[in-house]
């Protein structure tokens, strides 16, 4: 869904999928002008452009647009009081904002370690068994979440691998938080290393080398080299991997048990609301999210215009200096 | 400070990139690695450097063995073909970062880095950064930082390789003055003849892993060590013919190659360079081959001419003067003698 939006929002071609370096290299490859004016005499007639314009905002407003606001809508239905109300008054409602976000943080940070590495090996090192560690990083993209919650309750279940074990030593995985983690940093952990793997082999290992040559130690040349290469990028995969954390369903369904007050996530809270019925309670709720996505979208878009801009500031001194 | 590489080995799966490679550097001077590419002369640039270990060997700097050291320890400064400056960094904190992270003092770091832009003449673009330079100038950025150090030895990999023509005649010349004004040890890889008998005091030619032949410029290109090496510096026109006691003959020429006393007949290769060759409108006594002008290059330094060899059909490229072309006026279709003043005969090990 992002990346749909994004394409038909923006319309620069390299600000579409990429990440900064990529607008990096796009941008000082050629310059400007030359660029757009190659785009001009390439683009198609009026009626064609604005047909599919209008497609695209008609498609826009159905998809998207008319159900967000609808959300707003149904949730501010009885005023701004019983919205205020609604949000804090319920304390089963208040602990699930607090979880998800708790939830969120702790998957976002075990995924930018794991990325981080990850992608550091792939795009490194060339070892037996690297293609398919490219393709197990996909899986949870490709494995149904319902499934992959499954998969942990049959590990960690009390008939489960791990479950008997757990149990003798009172440790509480399953219908608790390390459950939601686990499920949430499974369906998230191909966010961050998808995102920096082609950074990483963009840049290449030049710089690197050339730091170790000059005698940096290894973590010197990860935070003084490697970091700030990757930063953009790396930042990037963790605001794609906080909203899908923040927004998941149906891993977290099944490994939390669906406890109020204990182990119920904000997505899970809305739609126990609207089983019972509450529905501007359950919009409520539904709202915050949507907002935490809308606020996720304008960090990615001010994100692109930051790094963009930097490179333009870049070539223009680059123009004075040589006059 | 002196390097000495003893017998090196480095194999990659079934390729041999280095056999048995011995090669002094020593201290002070300014030593080219040249061969095609292929001849190992970038994996034994990266043995030195630590990048790479070595299976066999040693390598020793100013006499410590330092095979078993790692690349951040053994202080050497690495100058990459393709700069690899930090691209997130400014001109200045590129230089400084070898000083960095050495935990040098900040005053001293800003002072070092200013000389050493003075000398590679970048004064005031300590805040550019890469993107904003030419590839000339991220070069010298790429030395400076290298230098910033002070390493004991200075590596060089294809420094000029991705530079146009003209920037890279400069940049050589201005390496060549560095080098004398500063006078660390140098080692620089290369696969242009040209490029390291004009800046190198020593050139080391390497071929498939081996070294064919050491020496200043100058001895190797007067007495190649072999075909190879004949062959690599320059352009050569090759005879085949054949050697008995001390003479060897290629059509109807005959030439002195005592080194070659065998007492039956032996195939060889005479290789000639094309300035070594001898035009003239008649035979002369100590024979010569009749041949057929084909083509006259009058435009640069020296005029080039291609002939053709009336009775085996064979091309070749002879040099002259300028004067001498205008004292002889040439022109395509002349019949003429040519002959060799100086030849180099090299029996069997090697063929094109």
């Amino acid at each position: 869904m992002h990346e749909f939006a994004t394409t038909l929002l923006e319309p620069e071609p390299v600000a579409a999928h990429s990440t900064g370096k990529d607008h990096e290299q796009a941008l000082l490859a050629k310059p400007l002008a030359g660029r757009a004016q190659l785009r001009r005499g390439a683009e198609d007639p009026p009626l064609v452009r604005w047909a599919l314009t209008l497609t695209a905002i008609l498609i826009l407003t159905f998809l998207v647009i008319i159900p967000v606001a609808n959300v707003f809508a149904q949730a501010l239905i009885d005023g701004p009081g019983v919205y205020w109300h609604n949000l804090v008054a319920d304390a089963d409602t208040r602990h699930a904002i607090v979880l998800t976000l708790t939830v969120a943080l702790v998957a976002v940070v075990l995924n930018v370690i794991f990325g981080v590495a990850a992608a550091r090996v792939i795009a490194r090192f060339r070892f037996p068994g690297r293609t398919l560690l490219v393709t197990l990083i996909d899986i949870p993209f490709s494995v149904s979440p319902v499934v992959a919650g499954l998969c942990f309750v049959l590990l960690f279940g009390l008939q489960g691998f791990f479950g008997g074990w757990l149990q003798e030593h009172g440790i509480k995985v399953l219908f608790a938080t390390p459950g939601l983690i686990l499920a949430t940093s499974f369906v998230t952990f191909p966010f961050v290393a998808r995102e920096l793997i082609p950074v990483m082999e963009a840049i290449g290992p030049d710089e690197e080398l050339a730091a170790l040559r000059l005698g940096a130690s290894g973590w010197q040349i990860f935070w003084r080299v490697t970091m700030p290469n990757i930063k953009w990028g790396l930042l990037y995969g963790v605001i794609l991997c906080n909203a899908r954390a923040m927004g998941e369903f149906g891993a977290v369904y099944v490994v939390s048990g669906h406890i109020a007050g204990s182990t119920d996530t904000m997505p899970l809270r809305v739609e126990r609301l609207f089983q019972e019925s509450q529905s501007a309670a359950s919009f409520a709720v539904a709202s915050v999210l949507t907002l935490l996505a809308l606020v996720t979208l304008a960090l990615k878009v001010g994100l692109e215009r930051q790094t963009r801009r930097q490179i333009e500031q870049g070539s223009e001194s680059k123009f004075q200096g040589e006059h | 400070m002196s390097i000495t590489v003893r017998n090196v080995s480095k194999r990659f799966g079934n390729f041999a990139a280095l056999d048995r490679v011995s090669v002094d550097v020593p201290g002070g001077s300014l030593v080219a690695l040249l061969g095609p590419s292929g001849s190992g002369k970038t994996t034994l640039l990266r043995i030195i450097a630590g990048l790479e270990v070595a299976d066999e060997g040693e390598v020793h700097c100013a006499g410590e063995d330092i095979t078993r050291q790692r690349p951040g320890e053994r202080n050497m400064g690495f100058v990459f073909q393709h700069y690899a400056l930090f691209r997130h960094m400014s001109v200045l904190e590129n230089v400084a970062f070898a000083l960095r992270v050495r935990g040098r003092p900040e005053s001293s770091i800003q002072e070092r880095v200013r000389q050493l832009l003075h000398l590679v003449r970048l004064d005031g673009l300590e805040r550019r950064y890469p993107s904003q330079l030419s590839g000339g100038q991220r070069q010298r950025v790429a030395l400076a930082r290298a230098l910033a150090a002070e390493p004991r030895v200075l590596l060089l990999d294809e420094p000029f390789g991705a530079l146009d023509a003209k920037v890279r005649q400069e940049l050589r010349q201005w390496l060549r003055h560095l080098h004398d004004d500063i006078g660390v040890t140098s080692l620089f890889v290369t696969h242009d003849q040209e490029e390291a008998f004009e800046v190198a005091d020593q050139v080391v030619v390497m071929q498939r892993g081996r070294v064919e032949q050491t020496g200043t410029p100058q001895e190797v290109f007067e007495h190649p060590a072999n075909a190879f090496v004949m062959d690599f510096l320059g352009n050569v026109n090759v005879f085949h013919g054949r050697v008995q006691s001390g003479r060897a003959r290629f059509g109807s020429l005959a030439y002195p190659c005592p080194e070659y006393q065998y007492e039956e007949e032996r195939s060889a290769a005479v290789y000639v360079r094309p300035h070594e060759l001898e035009i003239d409108r008649n035979a002369t006594g100590e024979g010569s081959l009749p041949a057929r002008v084909q083509h006259v290059i009058a435009a640069g330094s020296v005029a080039k001419i291609q002939v053709l060899v009336a009775d085996s059909g064979q091309d070749l490229a002879i040099e002259m003067s300028r004067e001498r072309l205008a004292e002889l006026k040439l022109q395509a279709g002349d019949s003429v003698y040519v002959f060799p003043r100086r030849a180099h005969v090299f029996c069997g090990e090697y063929c094109i």
